[in-house]
């Protein structure tokens, strides 16, 4: 029975959401937008078990010495700061538990939470996020070989499409004539990413669709059922 | 000929601190190269300036800081452009942290157009969990899906959230996307589905993908693909800012990429006719 429910409640809710669709008058329509309002409480008690869920591997993880065991450490004590000065001090929108005090708010300039989000986790974010230029860099220059013509290809557009993404690509070919623009290398990278990337694109975008709707169909049929946990 | 063989096989710390000196001296000293403005980002801005004052838009914030260099810049042209307008911005997050992104580029505009009024000409709901069905939501109740702006006051008190039931009196969506849920989502729901127009701005690395939903359908009117397309619309704006000078440090850093690409291939085909040579 604990798994034989859930498929009939995930079998009667699916098709109810597909018929819906194609049915727009009562009860349909406004049973499909209640479901759609359940489907938002629930995401908002999912992200607290998702911290729940956070804290709990992370103390696994450290009790037991796991490889790399400070890092979760230091992982454990940013998300207590942060969760301790929002719920204590509030954010720039929403007051907390007590009022800031103006001495502190003259030193940090804001409140402690909006403090360390601004001048702390927002300069690590962008930081890891542009550690990529560098990978990305090393990358190119050891996977663009020109091997075989398919390879060249590939090099000359990614080349093509580099120079016309950059400012330098604009100055390069700004002086070919407004009746030769096609030649200007940022509507040469255009004309690369609009047609030859974008077909290649489309069929992808065509073929996940197709999936989602097997994948989905399979989980209303009850023939996957890894969603319900176990094997 | 060990000069070839050595192009093949570079350190990649010498490439590593070529790319920072290649970023970071332009991001000191600017060299102004010049900028087109491709029709992708045009379309955007043509829409914008396309619609009458007191129009209300929504902007949806779906990045948080690991991608805010690319797509803030856009954020704040596009809000100026609105402010200069008298177009009325609405705007919410799909993810967490575009609540800050979103007040952190308000504060910035609004610094320079003093007659805009949290409430009438913007006001932030905040953020709401659920993606795709949380879009699907508002397109039907957009009320019982922010009752509320970000510091908690009812929607009802703010005049520009008046006769806001659903998607019908908005302008055109926008939506900031750095992944999923994101600018595809809205394109699914909010044009697909109810015939909104949609634009929107996502970072270089999405642009490819979201590209094909630029059509002769106009799933999505236009799109500012990464920090140039944001230097783009700075320009057509006309308030160059970061994303102009960060146009630079991009544009050196994929000049040395090139650089290194031909080394690399200089190195395989001069090493390769010596190993046919050989045999």
């Amino acid at each position: 029975m604990r798994r034989q429910i859930p498929m009939l409640i995930t079998f009667f809710v699916g098709t109810l959401i597909i018929v819906s669709e194609f049915i727009p008058h009562k009860p349909f329509g406004t049973l499909s937008t209640s479901l759609e309002g359940w489907f938002l409480i629930i995401s908002g008690f999912a992200i607290i078990l998702g911290q729940l869920s956070l804290f709990k591997v992370n103390i696994i993880k450290i009790s037991r010495k796991a490889p790399n065991w400070p890092y979760y450490i230091i992982a454990l004590v940013s998300f207590s700061i942060m969760v301790i000065c929002g719920i204590l001090w509030g954010t720039q929108k929403q007051p907390g538990l007590i009022p800031i005090s103006d001495k502190m708010l003259n030193f940090f300039g804001y409140k402690p939470f909006d403090y360390i989000f601004k001048y702390m986790f927002e300069n690590l974010s962008a930081t890891m996020f542009s550690l990529l230029a560098f990978f990305m860099a090393s990358a190119s220059y050891r996977a663009f070989r020109a091997r075989s013509p398919e390879s060249t290809l590939l090099l000359v557009a990614a080349v093509l499409v580099m120079l016309g993404r950059t400012t330098i690509g604009s100055s390069l070919t700004g002086w070919i004539p407004e009746s030769l623009s096609f030649l200007h290398l940022p509507n040469i990278a255009s004309f690369i990413m609009k047609y030859p990337n974008t077909a290649g694109q489309r069929a992808i975008l065509m073929c996940a669709g197709l999936g989602v709707i097997g994948s989905s169909l399979r989980i209303i049929l009850g023939i996957e059922r890894s969603y319900l946990g176990g094997k | 000929m060990k000069i070839f063989e050595r192009f093949l096989h570079i350190d990649r710390r010498i490439i590593f601190v070529l790319i920072f000196i290649g970023v970071a001296l332009p991001l000191i000293w600017t060299l102004g190269f010049n900028l087109e403005v491709t029709e992708n980002v045009q379309s955007v801005y043509d829409l914008l300036e396309g619609l009458e004052p007191g129009t209300r838009i929504l902007i949806s914030f779906d990045y948080g800081p690991s991608t805010k260099p690319e797509i803030q810049p856009m954020a704040i042209a596009l809000m100026e452009q609105a402010f200069t307008n008298r177009i009325r911005i609405i705007a919410i997050a799909l993810w967490p942290m575009g609540v800050q992104m979103c007040n952190e580029a308000f504060e910035k505009v609004s610094a320079e157009y003093p007659n805009i009024e949290y409430g009438i000409d913007f006001i932030n709901l905040g953020y709401k969990v659920g993606g795709m069905v949380t879009i699907n939501h508002m397109a039907k109740d957009f009320r019982s899906t922010f009752p509320t702006d970000a510091g908690g006051n009812p929607v009802d008190e703010f005049p520009i959230m008046k006769g806001i039931k659903n998607f019908d009196k908005l302008g055109c969506v926008i939506s900031l996307s750095a992944g999923d849920p994101g600018l595809k989502q809205w394109v699914m729901i909010a044009h697909d589905t109810f015939g909104k127009p949609v634009c929107g701005g996502t970072t270089a690395v999405q642009a490819p993908i979201m590209l094909a939903y630029v059509n002769e359908q106009q799933q999505l009117v236009g799109l500012l693909g990464g920090l140039k397309g944001a230097a783009e619309y700075e320009l057509l704006v006309n308030k160059p800012g970061f994303a102009t000078k960060g146009m630079d440090a991009q544009s050196v850093a994929h000049i040395i990429i090139i650089i290194f690409i031909l080394i690399g291939n200089i190195g395989y085909f001069a090493t390769r006719k010596q190993d046919i040579m050989k045999a």
